[in-house]
């Protein structure tokens, strides 16, 4: 087990140095970030000079890269333009997107692992279908519709919460933005458990428990739910970084000052320190959360060991 | 700390917390006449010289007063620190301060904390984005120099006669000088900005009507009244809140919720709505920003001899249809170069364009054919896509020359991803075709929307126009002591534009906003900011 653990752990590097080159590429292809902090007015080059000089844009992309990664391992992450340090733009926007993102997991979670039970043991009823028409509609229904639609209805029409998130952000905001994020991995989430309950209800270990005698509740909670679940963990282990890092649109929308808005002000300022430094950190949460994922199947199925 | 007990009190409550609508945001106690506004990340650190856009510009525009300040109504210079500012020459100043004035930490403004300012904003080794706004000053080349580094700390033309009295020594005449003193880049500094510059950042103390309460960066900026305030524009509300919205739709959602007093970027989409939802609290009013299509006159396709052309593709745009259909009437068509936020004796002049900016499809086919057609048959107009949603009008106006032509091929939009990369390509004079441009006034002066952006050489000459008699026009009209006389001299420039056609004027844009019932007496101000300190709170 800790062999694996310090074996994925040497792996990550590679794909750590990999990724962050990619992104501080792709930041660079789009061009000198300098000429638009001068807004429509041609900007003067003495000082269009100098800034390029202090955020070290004038030297080759390599040297850029190389000097970039030795501050990072000195925890300097730059600065960005409004003169903010980046790390503290991250320990400002992090903690709130996690927040998001765990409100966000743990209703896709309850609501999708629930309703993939119902639907997957009552296979080819009513409440099958019904759950399969709805998992239907919310998949077609992108996020900045269903966002805004449920932002009108709940924050303006009827006036139950407040459409916007106050910069704290604490959890009774993040509910509304937490579902409208969750709608669609819900989604999946539903599916995936229906299927694998349903494909595992007549294996032969069910049918051992149940002529066993074993309560309905505990085959259910104990054997078919913990070895239908792998997908699900799977799945759900992948959606954090999807979620934390995908969150833009709603974060947008209901005006969450997380990572999805610092990324999406980063791009649009081209400011390469702030894109590059949270995305490095995106890819540290994705690659720790796929190592949870594959540690968590051992628990769940007793027949998968790490050497 | 209320936020943070309201937020451990939210924990505990989730589940029955939707409708708790009590925490965080305009909530707080000490929110007796505290008006909450939508805002901006603004883009640089707040310092004068150093903000060149709106967003840091509401909060210097609450925080500091100057010389002069631009009167919220009519746009006249008018002054507020400056007792006087007297010349003979239009060339050597002598400015007299008031007495009276002093920074919320208790210093009293003096001639030296505009010197001071003045000398930080154009030292290059400072790399402050306004510091072009200085270069009139003697001596402005030593402390930024065009190329390596400066060779003197401060400029020569700014002398310091006693606490009261300064003199500017230009380096050419310059008659309207005293009028661009309103703009933020000129306002004065107190010692605690150069001694204690990361903390002066943090939360910056000024003169204005308003004090830094609280500064969270990227989430809210706190004003609040600063009672002790010596001028007559004090603030007749308990303060500002200034809070980030990461879009303005959700900015617009909160003002329908309540949730939000103030704001001032109504959101394109919203704009067929919004009279139904806030009826008279909506505002759109003139703001000193024109927008044109520059054409790149360093390209021979372009340049000299295709004036004809360029004034037919001028008649092809039907601006009445656009700023109508796509615009909700946010625009107006524009018929001169400057805007109407000046004023008739400011410089303004309806009509001054002539038929060129008429819509006339016939002229306009004919005066293209004489002027040799299109250069090889069709036209592209660039535009940067990232920002602006510039490809709806974009598509409009190639759309309105193609029916005047008669021909479905003749112009077509041409995206540039980024707005630096868009930015970039015009500084290099890489552009092949026409391109969008807009300027926004940095003083409300006619030669402010002529000089910079026609001039030879000028900073902003996007399109590298270069005209002899243009040139002399502006150098006598700023030599000129008269303004009325200055003013037609600058018109008599403007008239040299309307047959080169350098840039197609097209429409002046407004500022709109919209505001909750909560709240009363909201203005605009020429720049299209907020005129905070006048909003009443009921």
């Amino acid at each position: 087990m800790g062999r694996y653990v310090i074996r994925r752990l040497l792996q990550m590097i590679p794909v750590f140095i990999g990724s962050t080159f990619l992104i501080f590429f792709m930041v660079y292809a789009l061009g000198d970030p300098v000429a638009a902090l001068f807004g429509d007015k041609a900007p003067d080059p003495a000082t269009v000079q100098r800034i390029r000089r202090d955020l070290y844009l004038d030297q080759p992309l390599w040297k850029q890269y190389l000097h970039y990664m030795g501050q990072i391992f000195q925890g300097n992450f730059g600065t960005a333009f409004n003169g903010q340090p980046v790390t503290e733009l991250m320990a400002s926007a992090f903690p709130i997107t996690l927040r998001l993102t765990l409100v966000a997991i743990v209703i896709e979670m309850i609501v999708g692992i629930v309703l993939g039970v119902f639907s997957g043991l009552r296979r080819g009823r009513s409440v099958d279908t019904s759950v399969l028409v709805f998992t239907l509609v919310v998949v077609s229904i992108p996020t900045f519709v269903s966002g805004y639609l449920l932002q009108f209805l709940f924050g303006v029409q009827w006036n139950w919460v407040k459409p916007s998130v106050s910069s704290e952000a604490p959890l009774d905001e993040l509910l509304l933005p937490g579902v409208a994020l969750a709608l669609v991995s819900l989604a999946y989430v539903t599916r995936l458990t229906r299927t694998s309950i349903a494909e595992n209800a007549r294996a032969d270990y069910v049918r051992t428990a149940i002529a066993k005698g074993l309560p309905r509740h505990r085959v259910i909670t104990r054997h078919l739910l913990r070895n239908s679940l792998i997908p699900v963990v799977t799945f759900i282990g992948t959606d954090i970084g999807a979620l934390m890092g995908g969150a833009i649109v709603t974060e947008r929308i209901f005006n969450i000052h997380g990572v999805g808005f610092q990324l999406y002000q980063g791009i649009l300022r081209q400011n390469s320190p702030t894109v590059v430094g949270f995305v490095t950190i995106l890819v540290l949460i994705f690659l720790v959360a796929n190592l949870l994922v594959d540690l968590l199947y051992a628990v769940l199925d007793p027949r998968i060991r790490y050497a | 700390m209320r936020g943070a007990t309201c937020a451990k009190w939210a924990v505990g409550a989730v589940a029955i917390a939707l409708a708790a609508t009590a925490c965080g945001g305009g909530g707080d106690g000490d929110s007796a006449g505290v008006v909450s506004a939508s805002w901006g990340d603004p883009q640089n650190p707040l310092e004068p010289a150093n903000t060149n856009e709106v967003q840091g510009g509401k909060v210097l525009e609450m925080l500091f007063r100057g010389l002069k300040r631009y009167n919220p109504k009519t746009a006249a210079a008018e002054n507020v620190i400056a007792d006087k500012i007297e010349t003979k020459d239009s060339q050597n100043y002598t400015v007299t301060l008031k007495d009276g004035w002093t920074f919320s930490n208790g210093e009293k403004v003096t001639s030296k904390s505009f010197v001071d300012a003045w000398n930080y904003g154009a030292l290059l080794d400072n790399k402050q984005k306004n510091a072009s706004f200085f270069q009139y000053i003697d001596g402005f080349e030593k402390v930024h120099p065009e190329q390596g580094t400066p060779t003197a700390k401060a400029m020569s033309g700014l002398v310091v006669k006693d606490d009261k009295t300064f003199t500017v020594k230009l380096n050419q005449k310059f008659s309207s000088w005293p009028d661009t003193l309103g703009y933020s880049a000129f306002m004065p500094l107190p010692q605690a900005f150069f001694t204690d510059h990361a903390a002066w950042v943090e939360k910056p103390v000024g003169n204005g009507p308003y004090t830094v309460d609280t500064y969270e960066k990227g989430n809210v900026l706190k004003m609040r009244k600063w009672d002790k305030y010596p001028g007559d524009d004090g603030a007749k509300n308990g303060g500002i809140d200034l809070r980030v919205y990461t879009d303005n739709n959700t900015a617009y959602t909160d003002l329908q919720a309540g949730n939000l007093d103030l704001v001032d970027d109504v959101p394109a989409s919203q704009l067929k709505n919004v009279k139904a939802d806030l009826g008279d609290r909506y505002i759109n009013q003139p703001a000193g920003i024109i927008q044109t299509i520059t054409f790149p006159m360093y390209n021979p396709r372009w340049g000299t001899g295709k004036e004809k052309v360029r004034q037919g593709i001028s008649m092809a745009i039907n601006r009445d249809e656009i700023t109508k259909e796509i615009f909700q009437k946010t625009r107006t068509p524009a018929t001169d170069w400057t805007s109407p936020v000046l004023k008739t004796d400011g410089g303004y002049k309806e009509g001054l364009c002539g038929d060129a900016c008429e819509f006339n499809p016939g002229k306009a086919k004919q005066l293209i054919k004489e002027g040799g057609g299109l250069p090889g048959g069709k036209m592209t107009i660039a535009y940067n896509a990232d920002t602006g949603s510039h490809k709806d009008w974009i598509d409009a106006i190639c759309n309105s020359i193609n029916n005047s032509l008669g021909n479905d091929n003749a112009c077509v939009g041409a995206p540039v991803g980024t707005f630096a990369d868009f930015r970039n390509k015009i500084t290099a004079k890489q552009m092949t075709g026409p391109f969008r441009a807009g300027w926004q006034m940095d003083y409300p002066l006619i030669q402010n929307f002529l000089q910079p952006l026609y001039y030879t050489g000028a900073s902003s000459n996007d399109g590298k126009f270069s005209d002899a008699k243009f040139d002399k026009l502006v150098d006598e009209a700023n030599a000129e002591t008269d303004i009325s006389k200055a003013v037609s001299t600058f018109q008599d420039a403007e008239k040299i534009l309307a047959t080169q056609m350098p840039a197609i004027p097209l429409w002046y844009q407004n500022g709109s906003g919209g505001y909750s019932d909560r709240i009363s007496n909201v203005t605009l101000n020429p720049f299209s900011v907020p005129v905070y300190n006048e909003i009443t709170v009921s």
